[in-house]
């Protein structure tokens, strides 16, 4: 059997190539809105978060983590909501030229 | 729910992700890429929900934790993304870094207090290869954090943009950042039981964040935001292969490389090495030279009004306008729309030329335009555009300095030789819009300023533009 790290470096090389590939194709004046839309992605580190937040709390290392979890969440939540709306609100600005 | 099936499901997150950016190839396709990302988030965040780490843990109290954390975070969120002037989206796109560089960090943390529940052993007991991959991330997370926080200081106007050298700062950096190598590797040998050391090193990547940033000068702020965007990738990885969760490490490496192409093509924009924009210390020098020349600034310069100005660009044929940081301070781009109409109601083909590093961050002028309803067709890159000056009858340079540097041509001894530069000076007029005569960022004079067919227009931009569209008026 391979070892489950190889599957996820796989994955992880693969979707830098993806990544690199991809960002070179965006046009340079939606560079702005590309910053702004990476935040909101990799905000789903929230994921990790939930997790933590959702730790069963009977020891004090897992009050610690829930409360970790907490801040970690509002964080990522504003990122979330915050990137994807300031995107759509950028990109709602792009117009073409009346004809 | 069954983990194979959750697996899935953060698989087609990380591809909705990937379809996000996509997107943005083209304004027109953009905003169904937005949704895209949106759903993708979606589907990521109920997923971990039903999910068999976090479903059985999900008493009452937990649940109004989660619905508290969404709350607070989705509501400031909203607000700061309403409210939000365009011209401040530097600042905004790095406090957004810093939280996610925070977010890893306390996820990190999270690991590792409570290593059962993300499966990857017991408290002192953690897998190796667990500890290495959380210690990356808490690193890079927390050197995200405080650089990303003082990028936002200095883009906000919280702390100088000019470049702050500490004595012997290279090797206090070095000195920092093998301290923390040695306590990454104290940590995983002792298996994760030296919580002390784990703490240590993130307290001195904080650190070594900020003493990392705080050299670098203002206009080199395009480099340093899409660099710390990579850093909140990898970071977002690194936290990704610890939970082994596909979306997390998709999303992780796009992020990752998307900032790392982005820090090379504003490298490229003013031909500097990345190596020494991230030394720092540009335009600190430069300045106390020029200050130290300022004896000979007294040529002889070309001065003119508004009134001059109109009257130049209403009879000329083609007018090429070319806005760089200046126009953003002074939040000239509503009035510059207001200035280009006439034109184009006058008959004069007006079009904009965006230098790659005009701004503080990646297409800084082009959502300022965007804003003040300027057609995305009539704005150009500098490759697209370079070729037309020799054809133009007039260039309006709004804010913009170094860019249009023929000295970056000519000059071997010039900081900025090599830098590609807007050709400005090939066209047969142009109007300088400048608040004085000092020098650009890089400390250098612009020897177009004392050509014949230079005009300079002193004063701020917006109220520069808004008195020549007035003097359209008569």
């Amino acid at each position: 059997m391979v070892d489950d790290f190889i599957f996820f470096l796989s994955i992880f090389v693969l979707a830098v190539f993806v990544g690199y590939y991809v960002v070179w194709s965006v046009t340079p004046a939606l560079h702005t809105p590309l910053m702004a839309v990476t935040n909101a992605i990799s905000s789903v580190i929230i994921v990790g978060a939930v997790i933590a937040i959702a730790v069963p709390g009977i020891s004090s290392a897992n009050w610690f983590s829930k409360i970790l979890g907490f801040i970690a969440v509002v964080f990522a939540a504003v990122n979330i909501f915050g990137g994807f709306m300031v995107t759509s609100r950028m990109l709602a600005m792009y117009k073409k030229k009346e004809k | 729910m069954n983990p194979n099936l959750a697996a899935f499901l953060y698989l087609v997150s990380g591809v909705l992700f990937i379809l996000a950016l996509r997107g943005l190839s083209s304004p027109a396709t953009s905003r169904a890429g937005n949704r895209y990302g949106m759903i993708g988030m979606t589907i990521a965040v109920v997923t971990t929900l039903v999910s068999s780490q976090v479903w059985p843990g999900l008493d009452i109290i937990t649940v109004f934790l989660i619905v508290l954390a969404l709350g607070i975070g989705g509501g400031i969120g909203g607000v700061v993304a309403k409210r939000v002037p365009m011209t401040s989206m530097p600042q905004l796109v790095a406090a957004f870094h810093s939280l996610v560089g925070m977010a890893a960090v306390l996820v990190a943390f999270a690991a590792l207090y409570s290593p059962d529940n993300y499966g990857i052993g017991t408290p002192g007991h953690l897998h190796a290869q667990s500890l290495i991959e959380m210690g990356l991330g808490v690193i890079i997370g927390a050197i995200t954090f405080s650089g990303s926080i003082i990028a936002f200081a200095k883009l906000n106007g919280n702390m100088s943009g000019s470049p702050i050298l500490l004595p012997a700062r290279h090797l206090i950096n070095i000195a920092i950042a093998s301290v923390i190598v040695l306590l990454l590797v104290i940590f995983i040998a002792s298996g994760g039981d030296a919580l002390w050391a784990f703490w240590l090193a993130t307290l001195l990547s904080f650190g070594i964040g900020i003493t990392l940033i705080i050299p670098i000068g203002g206009a080199d702020m395009p480099v340093v935001v899409s660099m710390l965007n990579s850093y909140s990738g990898w970071a977002a990885a690194g936290i990704g292969f610890t939970l082994q969760n596909t979306a997390l490490i998709i999303t992780g490496s796009l992020v990752g490389s998307s900032g790392a192409i982005l820090s090379y093509i504003m490298c490229k924009g003013m031909n500097r090495s990345f190596i020494s924009v991230i030394l720092g210390g540009f335009g600190a020098d430069a300045g106390d030279a020029a200050a130290a020349g300022g004896a000979r600034e007294a040529r002889p310069v070309k001065q003119g009004s508004a009134d001059d100005a109109a009257f130049i660009m209403k009879n000329a044929g083609s007018v090429i306008i070319v806005p760089g940081y200046g126009m953003a301070v002074s939040q000239a781009q509503h009035a510059l729309r207001e200035m280009a109409d006439f034109l184009k109601e006058e008959g004069v083909k007006v079009s904009y030329a965006i230098h790659p590093v005009a701004g503080r961050m990646p297409g800084h002028m082009n959502v300022l335009l965007a804003e003040a309803s300027v057609p995305y067709d009539e704005v150009f890159e500098l490759e697209d555009i370079n070729s037309a000056f020799s054809q133009t009858d007039v260039v309006f340079v709004i804010g913009a300095n170094d860019v249009t540097n023929p000295a970056a041509k000519t000059d071997k001894a010039s900081p900025i030789y090599g830098m590609p530069i807007l050709e400005v000076d090939k066209a047969k007029t142009v109007l300088f819009v400048k608040r004085g005569m000092s020098s650009g960022y890089a400390g250098v004079d612009n020897e177009l300023f004392f050509r014949d067919n230079t005009m300079m227009l002193f004063g701020d931009a917006k109220k520069v533009t808004e008195e020549i569209v007035k003097a359209f008026g008569h």
